[in-house]
């Protein structure tokens, strides 16, 4: 007894000695930059605002990542920190103005001259080009360039992965099939598009839509030129219009810009282009990475989707200065498939909402700072439209505790008084979603349903959850989703959840199955409005009558806490790029 | 010694075909059994029809089962082209494939990693062999002494501590704590000092795991030995202890020693997943892990056939070797 007892006393004492080295060591002194004065800013002093404004420049940015673009092609890349990161190299008609917070929603002339010429009927957008814009080879930017580039996303076949709402929006039919098999001498066949000289562009759109500047903006709108397209290669080295070039790529590794002598600053009123160099380095190990930015190693994560549990612990403890809490536009939640039974009854899908405890999946989810608010509704703050207090369930109530007594009510109604069993898919790559998962079943419990959690394979998830055939062949009665705007409006947010054009064989996210006409002619209104306010009410009134519904379960509006180094000027977080900070404008001191 | 060599070759041939066969078919066939379109696997977020049927163009996805593997086969050999919508990617011999989620050919990708992950197995299997033989002899010729229980010790720790403890430790410790050592990997063209500082570490952690093994090998093995009848008759020969040791006792030791360090470097070659990644070394371990976690199946498929060449190739050296160190061993 007495030896078993010192050595668990000696082992004991060895793993504190331990966990106090570990803990102690593991951080070289955060924010002590070679180059920086040291001083970081303070808690949310770039939360939607400004902090460390200069001009200085020079220097070398360095971000650090876990997650490489899906692709640094302009047509191709759909994660919102490559939008954000695609600006140093690629420029766009019109872009998000380069302010922190709600202001950057607002869009501003980038290569344009001035914003749209607009038709009477709202049908005809007309753009100058302003001068002095150039290809890193100094030859010109023109109209004709900023049409190839757009009539790329017709090339699906060759470049998949992209949004395609301007291919949506133009050519509805789908009549033109692409620059690749385009018949036309100059490979610019597209009829919505005309470029009647190099300095003007003018589209024609079938059908009025209020948000087909945000369209124009996104940076699937920017120019490619034709003699530099490599088709599917053309994301390991995209050429450069933008203040940066590639100087080198090797996917999953290592990226570095270098200036591109032939930009003018004179043509560009975005970017600040204040470094000499930006350089991104791409770990697999995140905890590594939180290490490393607490070292002061590196300046910011580009993917921002916030610091592991440790590297968030010892940041908010010793270096709060360096953290930004904001929000990031996403609405984490549960989805209840109509096509799964007994989801097809209201009642069911109301019995759920009532009887999950939202404070332990919040709780689960990293809680209040790294997790978010209680979510209340399916309308995030950063879409027009969006009112967060909107509690129809009455969620946000008892600090977000369950109604046990509403839930089964609920259930009696449904026929289902005793329970029944269902399955809950959640992705096996997001630890965070497998916590809400076993939050949810863990309270439903409580209400007599009992939830078996699935992890299925989060890499297939367009060929599982987006297939409806597998999620009913499964019994997927419950999948954990989350879910951003793609550009700050209801229809950049809401259409592919809630519209039924977006139900698909595969590639699927109307989970729910929501085949509603009222739903579908509510979105045809807010999309042919042109007044954002009055759209914005329409989107809202959309959002009500999905949540009337009962499909989905909002567990969170989504924050996190991502590190600024100390040497980072003009940093801050804007809404146009979900929360991220704005990388155009970045320095280092 | 010839037709030895041959018939080891031709079987190492069989080995791989079968591996990768079996491969193929869990990444390619299993998912379709199931009802995923494997197609899915390889388009972003946006998986528009049209996309989908580019990928399975490309891919050949729609091919007969057979088509696909005599495509695959061709690529090794011969080098192929994906065609699609009049997109033709080259991919020259040895093709393993191309990954679709980096757009590159997969034997690039391989052959850009795999350095480090060679530097990283070589350097750790140097020191591992030089620690753990010199331990187990020690052990095992001076058994009992503080030497003994002390080596032994400590090698049981290696043996019981994962990696990714030692790792983190060593990286608390020597990397962000002392700053002697650098916590990132520099390639050796960049700068030798700078390479050999970000991988002094990697080396020591897992050559603490491995050289534990072969300590404790190295010292059961010399204890047979030394047991042994001709030992005793060299002794008696007046043979001195030194050279008893090297010239008999070593090289029977040293057979299954060998044999182990052949299927380590082999596997090792496949990546050091763990290591790799708690070091944060951009070698193949950390792309296999990426490749996995997206389902980078071309890719994946490449990594796997690297390392079961590797340990195939290792093995066959070992086998050769024996002839060398242990002259009753004749190959035949």
């Amino acid at each position: 007894m007495t030896t078993q007892r010192s050595s668990r006393r000696r082992i004991a004492a060895s793993a504190v000695a331990v966990a106090a080295l570990l803990s102690t060591a593991a951080c070289g002194g955060g924010g002590s930059d070679d180059e920086g004065d040291g001083k970081a800013p303070g808690f949310n002093a770039a939360r939607a605002k400004t902090a460390n404004a200069s001009d200085k420049k020079g220097g070398t940015l360095k971000f650090i990542g876990t997650q490489d673009a899906d692709s640094w092609d302009t047509t191709r890349g759909y994660y919102g920190f490559a939008w954000d990161f695609m600006r140093y190299y690629s420029r766009t008609l019109m872009t998000s103005k380069p302010v922190a917070g709600k202001g950057s929603a607002e869009l501003v002339p980038d290569l344009a001259k001035s914003k749209a010429k607009i038709s009477g009927d709202g049908k005809t957008y007309t753009y100058e080009l302003r001068d002095g814009i150039t290809w890193e080879d100094g030859k010109p930017v023109t109209s004709k360039d900023i049409k190839y580039g757009i009539e790329r996303q017709w090339a699906q076949d060759v470049l998949s992965g992209g949004p395609i709402y301007l291919k949506d929006t133009l050519d509805p039919d789908g009549k033109y099939k692409g620059p690749y098999k385009d018949k036309a001498k100059d490979k610019l066949g597209l009829d919505a598009i005309e470029t009647p000289t190099d300095k003007k562009i003018v589209f024609h759109l079938p059908k009025r839509n209020g948000d087909f500047e945000q369209m124009i903006a996104m940076p699937s709108a920017s120019p490619v030129r034709q003699d530099k397209d490599t088709k599917s290669k053309y994301g390991l080295k995209p050429f450069s219009n933008g203040p940066y070039k590639f100087q080198s790529y090797t996917p999953n590794k290592k990226l570095t810009l270098v200036r591109n002598p032939e930009w003018k600053k004179s043509s560009d009123n975005i970017r600040k282009a204040l470094p000499d160099k930006i350089t991104l380095t791409l770990l697999t190990n995140s905890d590594e990475m939180d290490k490393r930015l607490i070292n002061g190693d590196y300046d910011l994560d580009i993917n921002a989707t916030g610091m592991e549990a440790q590297g968030r612990e010892k940041a908010l403890k010793e270096y709060k200065g360096n953290v930004d809490n904001p929000s990031t536009g996403y609405i984490r939640y549960a989805v209840f498939p109509q096509t799964v039974k007994p989801f097809d009854n209201i009642h069911c899908r109301k019995a759920m909402i009532y009887g999950s405890d939202h404070k332990s999946i919040q709780n689960a989810r990293g809680g209040p700072l790294a997790g978010g608010d209680i979510g209340t509704n399916m309308l995030p703050a950063l879409v027009p439209g969006s009112d967060l207090k909107f509690d129809p369930f009455g969620i946000a109530k008892n600090e977000g505790a369950a109604d046990v007594k509403k839930a089964k009510a609920e259930l009696k109604k449904c026929g289902k008084p005793n329970g029944f069993k269902t399955t809950i898919a959640v992705r096996n790559n997001k630890q965070v979603e497998i916590a809400s998962a076993e939050a949810m079943q863990a309270s439903l419990k409580k209400i007599g349903i009992t939830a078996e959690v699935d992890e299925y394979d989060g890499a297939q998830t367009t060929g599982i959850i987006g297939n409806p055939d597998y999620v009913k062949k499964k019994n997927y009665g419950i999948i954990i989703m989350g879910w951003g705007p793609d550009f700050p409006s209801g229809q950049g947010y809401g259409m592919p959840l809630w519209h039924s054009k977006y139900i698909l064989d595969n590639g699927n996210n109307n989970y729910a199955m929501i085949d509603d006409p009222k739903i579908d002619k509510a979105f045809a209104d807010a999309i042919a409005e042109l007044d954002k306010n009055k759209a914005a009410q329409k989107y809202a009134a959309i959002n009500a009558k999905v949540m009337e519904g009962a499909y989905y379960l909002p567990f969170t509006f989504e924050k996190n806490i991502i590190w600024r180094s100390s040497r980072l000027t003009n940093v801050g977080t804007t809404d146009a790029y979900s929360g991220r900070y704005d990388y155009a404008v970045l320095g280092v001191k | 010694m010839l037709t030895y060599l041959i018939r080891r070759l031709l079987a190492v041939v069989v080995m791989l075909v079968v591996v990768m066969l079996a491969v193929f078919g869990i990444f390619f066939l299993i998912p379709k059994w199931t009802g995923v379109d494997v197609a899915t696997m390889f388009a972003g977020k946006q998986s528009d029809a049209a996309a989908l049927d580019g990928i399975r163009q490309k891919l050949g996805l729609d091919d007969p089962i057979i088509v696909q593997v005599f495509d695959f086969f061709k690529g090794i050999l011969v080098g192929r082209d994906y065609v699609s919508a009049g997109d033709t990617l080259h991919c020259s011999a040895p093709c393993f494939g191309y990954s679709f989620k980096t757009e590159q050919a997969v034997w690039p990708i391989l052959a850009d990693r795999l350095p480090v992950t060679l530097g990283l197995a070589v350097g750790a299997a140097v020191i591992w062999l030089l620690i753990g033989l010199a331990a187990g002899v020690v052990s095992a010729l001076r058994r009992g002494s503080i030497w003994d229980r002390a080596a032994m010790g400590i090698a049981l720790s290696g043996v019981s501590l994962p990696i990714y403890f030692t790792g983190l430790l060593s990286l608390a410790i020597f990397s962000y704590g002392l700053g002697l050592v650098s916590n990132e990997y520099t390639p050796i063209e960049e700068s030798f000092p700078e390479w050999f500082s970000g991988m002094i570490l990697p080396w020591l952690t897992l050559a603490f795991l491995f050289g534990a093994m072969y300590a404790r090998l190295t010292r059961a093995t010399m204890l047979e030995v030394m047991g042994e009848d001709y030992i005793r008759t060299a002794r008696a020969k007046g043979v001195r202890e030194p050279v008893v040791i090297r010239k008999h006792a070593m090289r029977s030791t040293l057979t299954p020693i060998i044999t182990l360090l052949g299927v380590d470097l082999g596997a090792l070659m496949g990546g050091a997943i763990l290591t790799e990644t708690t070091f944060s070394l951009p070698g193949l371990g950390q792309a296999v892990l990426k490749a996995i976690g997206e389902k980078d199946l071309p890719l994946i498929l490449g990594v796997t056939l690297i390392t079961a060449s590797a340990v195939v190739v290792a093995n066959l050296i070992v086998d050769l070797l024996y002839g060398v160190i242990d002259p009753r061993v004749r190959l035949a």
